[in-house]
């Protein structure tokens, strides 16, 4: 490698964002541009017996007002589909609009199109919608009992599916002959994603020629493209061009196909101009797609040296009213294969049931399934090493994986690439000083101060691959993603990526490599990903897969290209090609780099082809479609340290300690900023986040008042780290990087609050842990 | 989101205003708007008119009367952070400004709106409370004084009658041996008080308390006044035995608010520890 | 109902009739076009809309237009002079004080409101003086980074 990866470059696409200049969907404005606001149900649960649309259409400004028998009748497909589907999977259809029933608070119910938005608004208000309200189900362990309300006729019992893996009956042995179980129910927070740019769309139809085009806030652009033609809208695939302009955080939330941005597009085309619609932040919160939401009891089995026997798991998974597009892949596939954790566990089950209930859709939310799964796993080890008397650090070296067991196969269907747990977890104990930390916490208890030290030492599965088997699992996509690198004739490149950053900053990391492999500058480089029109095809950027799926794509097709310059340059040179070497951007034959080619010659060559060896085609593009062998493996060990006010359960975080491998790092400030961003969102888990519905379905945290995401002064400043351990087989050795910190961290601060509590004797408490709860952990709930 | 439509007049003295308020009965009073604008932006209210008074002169500025303090209603709590006059003789109050929202809602968010609007989180009712303020109103049949203890009604609801305008508040100046402290714990979304506690404490030459004053805002629909622990401060020397000892036999809080965040016997436990907190920071300064 | 206003926005004086109604966050995005200044929220808690409305961070969300009649409003478009970043804008770029960029026009202002009032603060003080402005990517690690970063620059002049 050269001198860009694994360097400290500061990001190429900052100079549009620090001074407002980049544009991001809202932004944009066409000419005689409409705007649409949609009608949302006040109830989760109703029978919608009739709706009156004439006073609203009839005020100044509005330009229509439609509603689900519109579409319908309109002869579009009119749905949204789910992309994985499960054994026996209940699949419901769910209309773009309501028609007959409502089934959460939000769904919608019309859509107005008018001259602005401040009227749009205003015509909502003049809809006349009789509902006739229902009974409604939130909680996903009470909608499985009989004689609950059903979300939909056609799935009994609200149960969407009923998954399992392992094996049940090698477990139930390991309990049988166990020293030692642990069990722990818990409920796993219900999460709402919050990017900060809520979802827009804007949507301009061209009657003459039939083509959409749609600029959306997204995380996949092909993927939207695929569901808008095939399921929403019928318009065929080449006719409907997905862009994401900038993009403001997805988290997952921007992944999915949801009802409104179809709607948006079928308005265009209905009134023949362009629709924008962008939802308000309590739009999103009732309408982007959930994360979390599990009903858990586990189990572990030990021997009599703190070796785990076994592990046994129980969850009712919330999807809410309607499978959004990747939901049933959440809770089986990111979460119950995830449960051999950093261990050498011999036997494993889990069984999970997805229930549907009268509330927002659930599906992958930053994580997605992996932190759940890390939380039973991590807070288990911690029970356990309570009830054995050991160390928490020393009951997760006793099983580890060891370096020498790697390729490592757990008993819930993955294997583990490679890896060095213990390294991690000595770096961590190092920067945290371990030893006189725990004197130190001594000491404190003494005097009547509280600091708890909580480790996770955490796996995550990420860049899910390969796509035959995860076709074989359910999924309705490929998982492999394409990269075109074009060198122009005047030796300058644009690289055609199917990833489609969000803020992760791909530009600047793919050019990192393009500049490494080709020995361009980076000012020589243009990234372009996130239009479908420029694009041939991508899965888009989620699940931590771009670098290690889309980065190997670009290295591959990288590669190509110079091989085929080299085809060129050997002929140039009148040498063997294979005497011809590649570096710092010149061919020359080996032993003679004063007679070099540049690449810049080369590629003017390709292109005039007046002289090309015999048979090659001209011009200098390569194409690459990388489809990976394995899913990447990033681990490690993070740490908090906090300290708990026992009088009123507050919690202050003294230190959070990540020591992260995720492979070889491209570019350091980068893969920091996600660590980052991700503790930050899995300490939002642990002590403040919680998405609450009351027993009528209405979401009690329904705002950013009432939903605390955190803020500069809940958090420290975080102390990260790494060790790296390349993965073996991609072509960069790079593992996914984005979703460690809040896949490890609602862990680890839990395990901190109950290592301080221990002398209280509380063993567990829900996320998240508000003061409150720590302070009637301490006191008993009978104080009041 | 959008607020509904409304017709705005904009009023250049007090006399304006109220003359618009009389002709607009259903008129919301306009001053930094940044409790009435949340409000319309989600269409919790809809007033078809909007009388702004953000311009008028005559309801800005912080002014030393001698034993009192006036400060204009217009007055932003930033203002109020940054005042010279308030940090020498009315520290409380500053204290307090500097804890409500964050800048920007400082910058923007008034003293007049803050009371008037009278949300039980807010910072400013219990500290005027506490420090027995006076709030002036100007209205159709002229102008008049509400004492504090008699300005908040309850939940969102203030003694200021339809066509009135908050105009000023006026609070004492303190004496010698008198701290002040304002203590919060704050909802994480919100910035709102779960608790906040305002305590006054003046001693007697001796170091005995001579008086104080301790209320509250967020545990109950109006500011609470907990005048049971102060009484029984007074004449004691306040170690922090006996403020312990005050608060915990003393302190009662009838009907507490509750929410999925906090609940009522949660608050009401914050109140004893945010007393405890407040009143012997208010009794070291009082000494210092 | 229309009112005449006047508003001074990065140099440059503006006239325009509006809506009472209609809020100043939305006047400097669709009648004026400068779209650096974002909407994250509706109840005035994320801060993306943060501007200068004479020489003070405000949400322009919580502002109405007439309300801003007569204010110099400085936005993110107005911040660099001359083509060069403000040291802000320097510091948050070379920090990777930003990922996606939404809440960035925002939360550089608040800063310079900050730094304004205070050009050499603690972590602890920046952390609390952007209590008003929410980020999702970064954690604010590198957001306070650069801020005390920008603090030191601003100070050396």
């Amino acid at each position: 490698m050269g001198q860009y990866i694994g360097a400290a470059i500061k990001r190429l696409e900052d100079p549009a964002l620090i001074t407002g200049r980049a544009k991001y969907t809202d932004d944009l404005q066409l000419p005689n541009m409409a705007y649409a606001a949609i009608l949302r149900s006040p109830y989760a649960h109703a029978r919608i017996k009739r709706i009156d649309t004439s006073k609203a259409a009839a005020m100044e400004g509005v330009i229509a007002v439609f509603t689900g028998e519109d579409i319908a009748q309109s002869g579009v497909p009119g749905v949204v589909p789910v992309g994985w589907l499960l054994p026996d999977l209940k699949t419901p259809p769910h209309p773009l609009l309501a028609r007959d029933k409502v089934r959460h608070v939000g769904d919608g119910v019309a859509v107005v199109v008018a001259e602005d938005r401040y009227t749009a608004y205003d015509a909502l208000e003049a809809i006349e919608v009789e509902y006739e309200p229902l009974p409604a189900v939130v909680n996903p362990a009470d909608a499985v009992k009989e004689g609950q309300p059903l979300v939909h006729e056609d799935a009994p019992n609200n149960i969407a599916f009923d998954w399992s893996i392992g094996d049940k009956e090698a477990t139930d042995e390991a309990f049988a002959k166990a020293s030692h179980v642990v069990s722990l129910d818990l409920v796993n927070n219900r999460l709402i994603p919050n990017a900060m740019e809520p979802r827009a769309t804007l949507a301009d139809y061209n009657p003459v020629t039939g083509e959409l085009t749609l600029w959306m806030t997204s995380q996949n652009p092909h993927i939207h493209r695929l569901l808008m033609s095939l399921a929403s809208l019928g318009l065929p695939e080449h006719k409907i061009r997905v862009i994401a302009p900038a993009v403001g955080g997805g988290f997952g939330s921007k992944i999915h196909h949801y009802p409104d941005e179809a709607i948006t597009a079928w308005c265009a085309m209905q009134v023949g101009r362009p629709v924008k619609w962008q939802a308000t932040r309590m739009e999103t919160y009732l309408t982007d797609a959930h994360g979390r939401d599990h009903v858990t009891h586990a189990e572990m089995a030990l021997d009599e040296n703190g070796r785990i026997l076994g592990l046994r798991v129980q969850t009712y998974a919330n999807l809410g009213a309607y499978l959004s597009t990747f939901a049933p892949a959440v809770p089986t596939y990111l979460y119950g294969t995830l449960l051999s954790g950093e261990y050498d566990i011999p036997a494993i089950y889990c069984r999970v049931i997805g229930v549907f209930t009268h509330t927002t859709p659930v599906d992958a939310y930053r994580g997605a399934g992996r932190p759940e799964a890390t939380f039973v796993v991590e807070r288990l080890m911690d029970l356990a090493a309570r009830k054995l008397g050991l160390d928490p650090t020393e009951i997760r070296r006793r099983n580890f994986v060891p370096p020498d067991k790697f390729p490592f196969q757990t008993q819930v269907a993955l294997q583990y690439d490679s890896g060095n747990y213990e390294a991690a977890l000595q770096k961590a104990l190092e920067i945290i000083d371990y030893k006189n930390l725990r004197q130190e916490q001594e000491r404190l208890r003494q005097e009547g101060r509280y600091i708890g030290i909580g480790f996770s030492t955490y796996i995550e599965a990420c860049g899910l691959a390969p796509s035959a088997v995860v076709g074989s699992l359910g999924a309705q996509a490929g998982q492999w993603e394409s990269a075109l690198v074009r060198i122009h004739p005047t030796g300058k490149v644009t690289v055609y990526s199917g990833s489609s950053a969000h803020g992760q900053g791909h530009v600047t990391t793919f050019a990192q490599i393009v500049a490494d492999k080709l020995g361009v500058s980076l000012e020589d480089i243009e990234i372009i990903q996130s239009d479908t029109d420029q694009v041939q095809y991508g899965w888009g950027t989620y699940g931590s897969r771009s670098a290690a799926v889309g980065g190997s794509a670009l290295a591959v097709a990288l590669d190509r290209i110079v091989e085929k310059g080299r085809k060129i340059a050997a002929h140039l040179l009148e040498a063997a090609e294979e005497d011809v070497v590649f570096e710092d951007g010149k061919y020359y034959v080996k032993g003679a780099p004063d007679q070099a080619k540049t690449l810049q010659e080369v590629a003017l060559q390709a292109y005039l082809a007046h002289n090309l060896p015999k048979g090659l085609e001209p011009a200098l593009e390569a194409v690459a479609f990388y489809d990976p062998p394995n899913f990447t493996f990033p681990f490690g060990t993070h740490v908090a340290v906090v300290e708990v006010i026992p009088e009123t359960g507050e919690i202050k975080i003294l230190r959070y300690v990540a020591v992260d491998d995720v492979g070889n790092v491209i570019n350091p400030l980068i893969v920091d900023g996600q660590v980052h961003g991700g503790i930050a969102q899995g300490i939002g888990q642990a002590l403040f986040e919680s998405a609450v519905y009351d027993e009528n379905g209405n979401l009690v945290t329904g705002s950013m008042l009432d939903y605390a995401v955190p803020k500069a002064h809940f958090l420290p400043s975080f102390e990260v780290d790494r060790t790296v351990t390349p993965c073996p087989h991609n072509p960069l050795g790079v593992k996914g990087a984005g979703e460690t910190g809040s896949i490890a961290s609602p862990a680890a601060i839990v395990n901190a609050i109950v290592d301080a509590l221990a002398p209280f004797g509380v063993e567990h408490i829900d996320m998240p842990v508000t003061p409150e709860k720590i302070w009637r952990a301490i006191h008993g709930n009978g104080r009041s | 989101m959008y607020p509904p439509r409304f017709d705005y007049y904009r009023a250049a003295s007090v006399q304006e205003a109220v003359q618009l308020l009389q002709a607009h009965p259903e008129a919301k009073v306009l001053a930094g708007g940044h409790s009435l604008l949340p409000m319309m932006k989600l269409r919790l209210a809809a007033p078809p008119v909007l009388v702004d008074i953000g311009r008028i002169e005559e309801l800005r500025g912080i002014q030393d009367l001698g034993d009192r303090l006036r400060i204009g209603a217009l007055t932003t709590h930033w203002e109020l952070e940054r005042s010279d006059i308030l940090a020498r003789k009315c520290p409380l109050i500053p204290e307090a400004a500097a804890q409500i929202g964050d800048r920007q809602v400082r910058h923007r968010g008034t003293i007049g709106g803050n009371l008037v609007h009278a949300d039980p989180g807010s910072d400013l009712p219990a500290v005027i409370l506490a420090l027995d303020g006076t709030l002036h109103l100007a209205g159709p049949n002229g102008t008049r004084q509400v004492a504090a203890r008699d300005f908040f009604l309850d939940l969102m609801t203030t003694a200021v009658q339809p066509g009135e305008i908050l105009t000023a508040v006026e609070v004492p100046v303190l004496g010698e041996r008198t701290g002040t402290a304002y203590l919060k714990f704050e909802h994480p979304a919100s910035g709102y008080a779960v608790c906040g506690a305002a305590a006054i404490v003046t001693l007697n030459a001796d170091g005995t308390v001579a008086q104080a004053r301790l209320c509250f805002n967020g545990i109950t629909s109006t500011p609470f006044n907990a005048q049971n622990v102060t009484d029984a401060l007074v004449g004691h020397t306040p170690d922090d035995a006996t403020i312990e000892g005050v608060v915990d036999q003393h302190l009662h809080v009838g009907d507490p608010m509750g929410d999925v965040f906090a609940s009522g016997a949660y608050r009401v436990e914050l109140a004893k520890v945010f007393a405890k907190r407040a009143l012997k920071q208010a009794r070291d300064r009082a000494q210092a | 109902m229309g009112v005449p206003i006047r508003v001074e926005v990065n140099g440059r004086v503006y006239e325009h009739t509006v809506e009472p109604r209609l809020l100043l966050v939305h006047y400097l995005r669709d009648v004026l076009g400068l779209t650096g200044t974002k909407v994250g929220c509706d109840t005035s808690q994320c801060g993306a809309c943060t501007v200068l409305m004479n020489g003070l961070a405000v949400k322009s969300c919580t502002v109405l237009a007439v309300q801003a009649d007569g204010a110099q409003i400085t936005t993110i478009e107005g911040l660099a002079k001359d083509g060069e970043l403000h040291p802000l804008q320097q510091a948050f770029w070379e920090n990777h004080g930003l990922q996606c960029g939404y809440c960035t026009p925002g939360m550089i202002l608040a800063a310079y409101d900050l730094l304004q009032e205070n050009p050499n603060p603690t972590e602890e003080e920046v952390r609390h003086g952007l209590e008003g402005n929410l980020c999702r990517c970064t954690g604010y690690h590198n957001i306070v980074k650069a801020v005390l970063d920008a603090a030191q620059r601003m100070r050396e002049g």
